[in-house]
């Protein structure tokens, strides 16, 4: 082929390059209400629900990039196989979050009244208006216990592990043991915290600050884990920066590495605290059940919680004891909601700024 | 404060990065040193404020004196040192969390030294004029230092190692992110400072050596994987017009490898 033009050449070429045909536009929603079509047919001829969405989903993720196969090529096929499967995995997850979250609501929700906020279940008999009074203060006791505990003993380990340990025998030690705090069992740190007080205490000794003690064993590693990521994201060049300006070690860390890490480190902790506040078994075993409003941790007698609330009125097995722990449920909900909302909030508010 | 290095080598672990390095830094002057890179300057620069010793593992035998004050000596403190001797990073590393008028009081402040307001301002004002920033961020000192661009953070971390008045003031490469225009003026700058403290500066630029330095050092490997050393140190002059060694000449003028 004489090549008398170039120019003219080259521009053809590049069509045939970097164009080819095309999906019309909006197939995914030609292909999505054909499968839904497929799925309703499935319904029709007896299949359950299940079974139909399952077919529906398949028939989407088969036909479209088939589809696209055809008429586009190869890459795009199987771009739309892999972009129909994320999405599809991403439904699965999502679904049974917000179904939770639906049941919960919905049946939780008539509960809820100023008395179910405010009354105990002190003396109630049969039909008598009682309330988690009592457990939503002892879980933010129990809970504050374990906090004040947790915070300073996980954020300094951290500190020592990322700051001062880098790499040496003891730090290596204390991090394989964070790790193995981390997969105890929740029962067994109630356990723990019920054993170690009944040998201080004598037997049988259920209360508050057990309970916290057994939250804090399971809140400790992963304080530990979330503010040493937190520290590791400090670039060693704004150390460096700040010894060369004659700051020592210790200074450098409180006033220059924790106030750049401090947004993650509160919003770890945060997390952590929500983590543990819906535990239940360290807290049947640790603190035990009350009918009353106790307030008093370190007094020798069980403090109720939230979730321990729950477990009692569900297994009161009584109409009304199954609305009341669907009450209990919500409002632990709804605490750790608010919890993951201040760790967000706190999380933005301390970020450091680009000013950009 | 003049500066005395004795048969000074440098490691990180068991890899030997500078070896046998003597020489003498003349008070109140600026010394340069030049060489490929890898060949152990920041290394050494490091070593002259004991920041060396910050990465785990690294350490330093010899004898380096400021001020006949032995710096290695086994009761001095890192810290004090550090006070004495200030520097310049390579790359800029403002502080995240600090606003740019924190920044340049970040030695102060990190140190909790308390100060009247207008004394602050006094010293703010005069280190960002020293590292010739004032009229770009005069109006937005309370911005993070972040926000600003790449060679106005160098100038920012410049004016914060002069915040502090040390005595000798090592710069690592402190132009390699500055237009002409700003490395003009931190040249002046190294010039006035001059007049006050004893400069250290590492640059790849043989110009500028040439332009803001009394004494030249040049560092080389030997071979690659070999630790590097000091080729030659003598007067700027000397070195770019008649050097004792073929390997500077070599290298100064642009024939080397
Ligand atoms: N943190 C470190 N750990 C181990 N080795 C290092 C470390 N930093 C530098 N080195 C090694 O020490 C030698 C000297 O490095 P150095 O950074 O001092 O070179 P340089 O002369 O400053 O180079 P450049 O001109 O590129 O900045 C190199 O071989 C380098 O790989
Ligand atoms: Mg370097």
């Amino acid at each position: 082929m004489s090549k008398i033009d170039p120019s003219v050449d080259d521009v053809v070429q590049e069509e045939n390059m970097l164009a080819h045909a095309t999906l019309p536009r909006g197939a995914q929603w030609l292909v999505g209400v054909a499968a839904l079509a497929l799925g309703g047919l499935a319904v029709v001829l007896g299949v359950g629900i299940v079974g139909a969405a399952v077919i529906g989903v398949l028939a989407f993720l088969i036909g479209y990039p088939l589809w696209a196969l055809l008429v586009e090529n190869k890459r795009s096929a199987t771009d739309k196989l892999v972009t129909g499967l994320v999405w599809t995995a991403f439904a699965v997850a999502v679904i049974p979050l917000i179904w939770l979250i639906y049941t919960v609501v919905s049946r939780g929700a008539a509960t809820i009244s100023p008395e179910f906020l405010t009354f105990s279940m002190r003396s109630v008999t049969g039909d008598d208006q009682g309330g988690l009074y009592h457990a939503l203060i002892g879980t933010l006791i129990v809970t504050g216990i374990a906090a004040v505990i947790s915070i300073p003993i996980g954020i300094m380990t951290a500190i020592y592990l990322i700051e001062y340990g880098k790499g040496n025998r003891l730090a290596k030690g204390i991090t394989f043991l964070v790790d193995v705090m981390t997969g105890i069992p929740s029962i067994v740190a109630g356990l723990f915290a019920f054993a170690l007080f009944t040998l201080i205490m004598g037997p049988g000794t259920r209360f508050g600050f057990g309970g916290g003690v057994a939250l804090s064993l399971l809140m400790i590693p992963t304080v530990v884990r979330s503010t040493e990521e937190m520290l590791k994201l400090v670039p060693d060049d704004l150390r460096e920066a700040a010894y060369a300006l004659g700051v020592p070690k210790w200074r450098t860390i409180t006033k220059m590495v924790l106030p750049t890490a401090i947004g993650g480190i509160v919003t770890g902790v945060v997390l952590s605290i929500s983590r543990v506040i819906g535990e239940t078994a360290p807290l049947l075993v640790a603190s035990g059940f009350n009918p009353n409003l106790n307030t008093n941790a370190f007094d020798d007698s069980p403090m109720m919680t939230v979730p321990v609330f729950i477990y009692t009125q569900l297994s009161e097995a009584t109409a009304k004891g199954v609305e009341y722990a669907w009450g209990g449920a919500l409002v632990l909900f709804i605490l750790v909601m608010v919890l993951n909302l201040i760790a967000r909030i706190v999380g933005t508010i301390f970020a450091p700024k680009t000013g950009r | 404060m003049s500066i005395q290095v004795k048969d000074t080598s440098i490691f990180y672990g068991d890899f030997k990065a500078v070896e046998d390095v003597t020489m003498s830094v003349k008070p109140k002057s600026v010394t340069a040193f030049i060489g490929p890179s890898g060949c152990g300057k920041s290394t050494f620069l490091r070593t002259l404020n004991r920041m060396h010793e910050v990465i785990p593992g690294a350490y330093v035998e010899g004898k380096i004196t400021i001020a006949g004050q032995d710096i290695y000596g086994p009761n001095v403190d890192p810290v004090a040192v550090r006070r004495k001797v200030g520097m310049v990073f390579q790359r800029p590393n403002p502080f995240p969390t600090m606003s740019i008028y924190d920044n340049v009081l970040a030695g102060n402040k990190l140190n909790a030294k308390r100060m009247k307001k207008s004394e602050a301002d006094t010293i703010v004002e005069s280190a960002l004029r020293g590292a010739n920033l004032w009229n770009e961020v005069k109006d937005r000192l309370g911005k993070p230092g972040m926000g600003l661009s790449g060679g106005q953070q160098q100038r920012l971390c410049i004016a914060r190692a002069i915040a502090v008045q040390p005595e000798v003031l090592l710069m690592d490469e402190p132009c390699s992110a500055l237009d002409p225009i700003s490395t003009a003026a931190i040249e002046d700058l190294i010039h006035e400072l001059k007049s006050d403290y004893t400069i250290v500066i590492v640059t790849h630029n043989m110009q500028q050596a040439a332009r803001v330095s009394d004494d030249t050092g040049f560092f080389n490997l030997k071979a690659a994987g070999q630790p590097g050393h000091l080729v030659e140190f003598n007067p700027t002059k000397q070195m770019f017009t008649n050097p004792d060694n073929p390997d500077t000449e070599a290298y100064i003028s642009g024939r080397f490898g």
